[in-house]
């Protein structure tokens, strides 16, 4: 078995967990959503361990690095974080349809991931300038990040639902299959921008840490530099928005998805449009 | 006087904050679309001579040194500092607050709060809750008030300063930003093996720079992959002060060297068609090394030796193998393959040489200096720890007001209680503690 056998599976498994909430919440089975999450850390299971087993196989080849140096996979890794991410979302508040709203992105990535002609999938030696543990801390900072404010655009779809479909309550209707009060959603969505943000600074600053050792600049304003900081301002007017009028519901709602665009143009519309430094990641 | 000012409010308010953020965030895209730093001429023929002669006027090719957005950034920095002055004091009045002189009204509005009755008369029931809190982690503290007795306990008051740690922090690196930049200087410098200078060229108008010291490439070497792409480079340097070695040290991509806060990193290199062949003879075990172009014949004379590079190969412009041709006084030349940058001995009538040879290389330095980094750094470092502390730390305050009740026997007791952040987390913290206040 190789790894791009295992997380080739971990696509489908993805889908099938997908698939399994759709047909939870819409025929409001409730042994579905069980299997669903079970799918889920299967998907999730099966993941790390071709991460894994794709580290082991670069070590094999004599180019051992950590499996976040290129474009596929970094997608795995965002694919993996935005799993974990949402599966302690639900352990810890059990919002039994978040899965819906969340689980299509980890699948999504899988698939491009897996399925995209313009991205390679072998595992390449690195550069010297990327042989850093700076490297991997901002990588993985960056996409805890990132999977924090996926899930909170999730939210933010989530959130639209509910106010265009006001649950009305119905006899023996359980409440596990109705999505929870706008308030809380809304909660939610805010909760998870204040953790994508602290990680998303933290991002930024080991990328500037790494670049200050490589180039003896901190700061260069190239393109993802500069991108990655106007996501920052995003988020960073969304926290000050709310706090002085109150912005809530529907514009927080907004600004969650406003945000992830912004987080998807930084990650990847800027490999693709513009150029800088960070090209590697477009290989 | 500060509340009638309208510029201190303007200058106070999150509105503008907002504003400046929006702007910062729009205006930033434009650097990212139109390429920076070009000669003015790329910008005419790409953009054409009027489009060009606007983006010189608004300083486009380097907008993120122009005037304006240097405006937006000492805007956010006023906009900072004010409010930070603005609002602070009233933080540390609510951190330092005697909160045991809160009013009973004020308690019965609060939005957490639960009532019982006690048996037993007050001062009783006062003991039991203090140390049921005390058993719960908190710390009460306790006053006597009109009629009854209020006990409070507090938890993570601090954390209000979590905010203008923040604040504060962006404003540290806005400082160690521009000492590095007006104090610091960026450059670059090409030095061949074997070659030092006490001079690098500054990266942007390439004017020379004073190190006020010498810096000597003594060796240079890259590793490749199988795939023949760069594994990993290094050059050892070596500092010299009035012309004395004080320092050598090996330096990798990623693993610079500082000597007097200038630091340098490896960042590239350039392979030459020199070579450099080191020859020591034995039994006398004097030795020499020589720098010879390809294919060029060499002399040394005091030793009656000849020899040049006469072949190599190799791949692009990466020398593997040399082919070495020797010539010691009358014998007969000898011609051997070796492998780059290994030895070999040669023998000879009545002595030997070992002698090695490899190709030549330039080893390329970014060159910093950057007085103002750990300021830099430290306020990252803030803020990340304001960050945690305003994000996941909140201000929790309880009251417990008890009265004597009617006819003296019970006692009624208000249990009230505030947080500054999370509320919805912290009803489950009041609802636990008042089970465990009332026993349940
Ligand atoms: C890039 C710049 C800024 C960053 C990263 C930043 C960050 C933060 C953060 C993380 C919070 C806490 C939000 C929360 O708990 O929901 C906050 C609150 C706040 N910020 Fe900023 N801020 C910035 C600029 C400003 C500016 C320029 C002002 C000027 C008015 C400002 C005023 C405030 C105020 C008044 C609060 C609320 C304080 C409180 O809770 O008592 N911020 N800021």
């Amino acid at each position: 078995m190789t790894s791009s056998q295992l997380l080739g599976i971990t696509t489908f498994i993805y889908l099938f967990a997908t698939l399994l909430f759709v047909y939870f919440l819409v025929f409001k089975a409730d042994r579905a959503h069980h299997t669903a999450v079970a799918a889920t850390v299967v998907a999730f299971l099966t993941q790390t361990a071709g991460i894994g087993l794709r580290w082991y196989e670069s070590y094999d080849m004599g180019i051992g690095h950590a499996p976040l140096t290129n474009m596929y996979e970094s997608v795995v890794f965002f694919s993996w974080t935005i799993a974990l991410f949402y599966l302690v979302m639900e352990w810890k508040f059990r919002i039994r349809v978040l899965g819906l709203f969340a689980l299509p992105f980890a699948f999504l990535a899988m698939a491009y991931a897996s399925f995209a002609t313009n991205i390679s999938r072998e595992i390449t030696p690195l550069i010297p300038a990327l042989q850093s543990n700076w490297l991997i801390a901002h990588v993985i900072t960056c996409f805890v990040g990132y999977a924090a404010f996926t899930v909170a655009a999730g939210l933010g779809l989530m959130f639209f639902f509910k106010i265009a479909k006001p649950d009305t309550p119905q006899q023996g209707d359980h409440s596990t299959f109705v999505i929870p009060a706008a308030d809380t959603i809304e909660d939610l969505i805010y909760k998870s921008m204040l953790f994508g943000f602290i990680w998303l600074s933290a991002g930024i600053i080991t990328g500037a840490v790494w670049a200050n050792s490589a180039w003896g600049t901190y700061w260069s304003w190239d393109p993802k530099e500069t991108w990655s900081l106007i996501t920052w301002f995003i988020y960073a007017i969304t926290l000050h928005s709310r706090y002085t009028r109150g912005w809530r519901g529907k514009t927080m709602a907004w600004m969650a998805i406003l945000g992830l665009i912004s987080v998807i143009f930084t990650y990847y519309g800027v490999n693709f449009f513009l150029s800088g430094l960070h090209s590697y990641g477009s290989g | 006087m500060k509340n009638n000012n309208r510029v201190w409010d303007f200058f106070a308010s999150v509105r503008l904050a907002i504003f400046t953020l929006c702007a910062l965030a729009l205006t930033s895209i434009i650097g990212t679309i139109i390429p920076q730093n070009k000669p003015g001429n790329w910008y005419v023929e790409t953009y054409g001579a009027a489009t060009a002669q606007f983006f010189q006027i608004l300083d486009i090719p380097d907008m993120y040194g122009s005037w304006w957005f240097l405006l937006l950034l000492g805007l956010l920095s006023a906009n900072l500092i004010i409010c930070s002055i603005d609002r602070f004091p009233a933080a540390w009045r609510l951190i330092n607050a005697d909160q045991l002189a809160v009013a009973a009204d004020r308690l019965r509005g609060m939005s957490f709060r639960e009532n019982w009755s006690s048996a037993g008369p007050i001062q009783q029931n006062a003991a039991a809750l203090s140390t049921a809190l005390e058993k719960a982690g908190w710390r009460p503290t306790s006053r006597e008030t009109g009629n009854g007795i209020l006990i409070f306990s507090g938890k993570g008051a601090w954390s209000r300063l979590g905010v203008y740690v923040v604040h504060v922090s962006i404003l540290i690196i806005f400082g160690g930003a521009i000492i590095g930049n007006f104090l610091g200087y960026k450059g670059t410098v090409m030095l061949p093996e074997k070659n030092s200078t006490d001079k690098v060229f500054a990266s942007d108008t390439s004017e020379p720079i004073d190190l006020g010291f010498e810096v000597e490439c003594d060796a240079f070497t890259v590793d490749f992959y199988p795939n023949g792409m760069p594994k990993e480079y290094q050059s050892v340097l070596i500092v010299k002060e009035q012309g004395k070695e004080v320092r050598r040290e090996t330096i990798e991509v990623n693993k610079p060297m500082t000597h007097r806060g200038v630091t340098f990193y490896q960042s590239s290199y350039q392979a030459y068609q020199d070579f450099l062949v080191s020859i020591v003879v034995e039994p006398d075990r004097t030795g020499k090394v020589f720098t010879i172009p390809y294919q060029r014949e060499m002399e040394w004379p005091e030793k009656q030796l000849r020899f040049g590079i006469v072949n190599a190969e190799g791949t692009g412009d990466r020398a593997t193998r040399l082919k070495i041709w020797l010539k010691d006084g009358e014998q007969p030349a000898s011609t051997f393959w070796l492998d780059n940058n290994q030895q070999t001995s040669i023998p000879s009538a009545g002595r030997s040489f070992t002698i090695s040879a490899k190709q030549m290389y330039a080893t390329g330095l970014q060159v910093a200096k950057d007085p103002g980094v750990w300021l830099v750094y430290l306020g990252c470092c803030l803020m990340l720890v304001g960050l945690y502390i305003a994000f996941f730390l909140s201000h929790q305050r309880i009251w417990i007001l008890l009265e004597q009740e009617q006819g003296g026997a019970s006692t009624n007791v208000l249990c009230a209680a505030a947080s500054s952040k999370n509320k919805s987390g912290f009803t489950r913290t009041f609802t636990n503690l008042t089970d465990q206040l009332r026993g349940r």
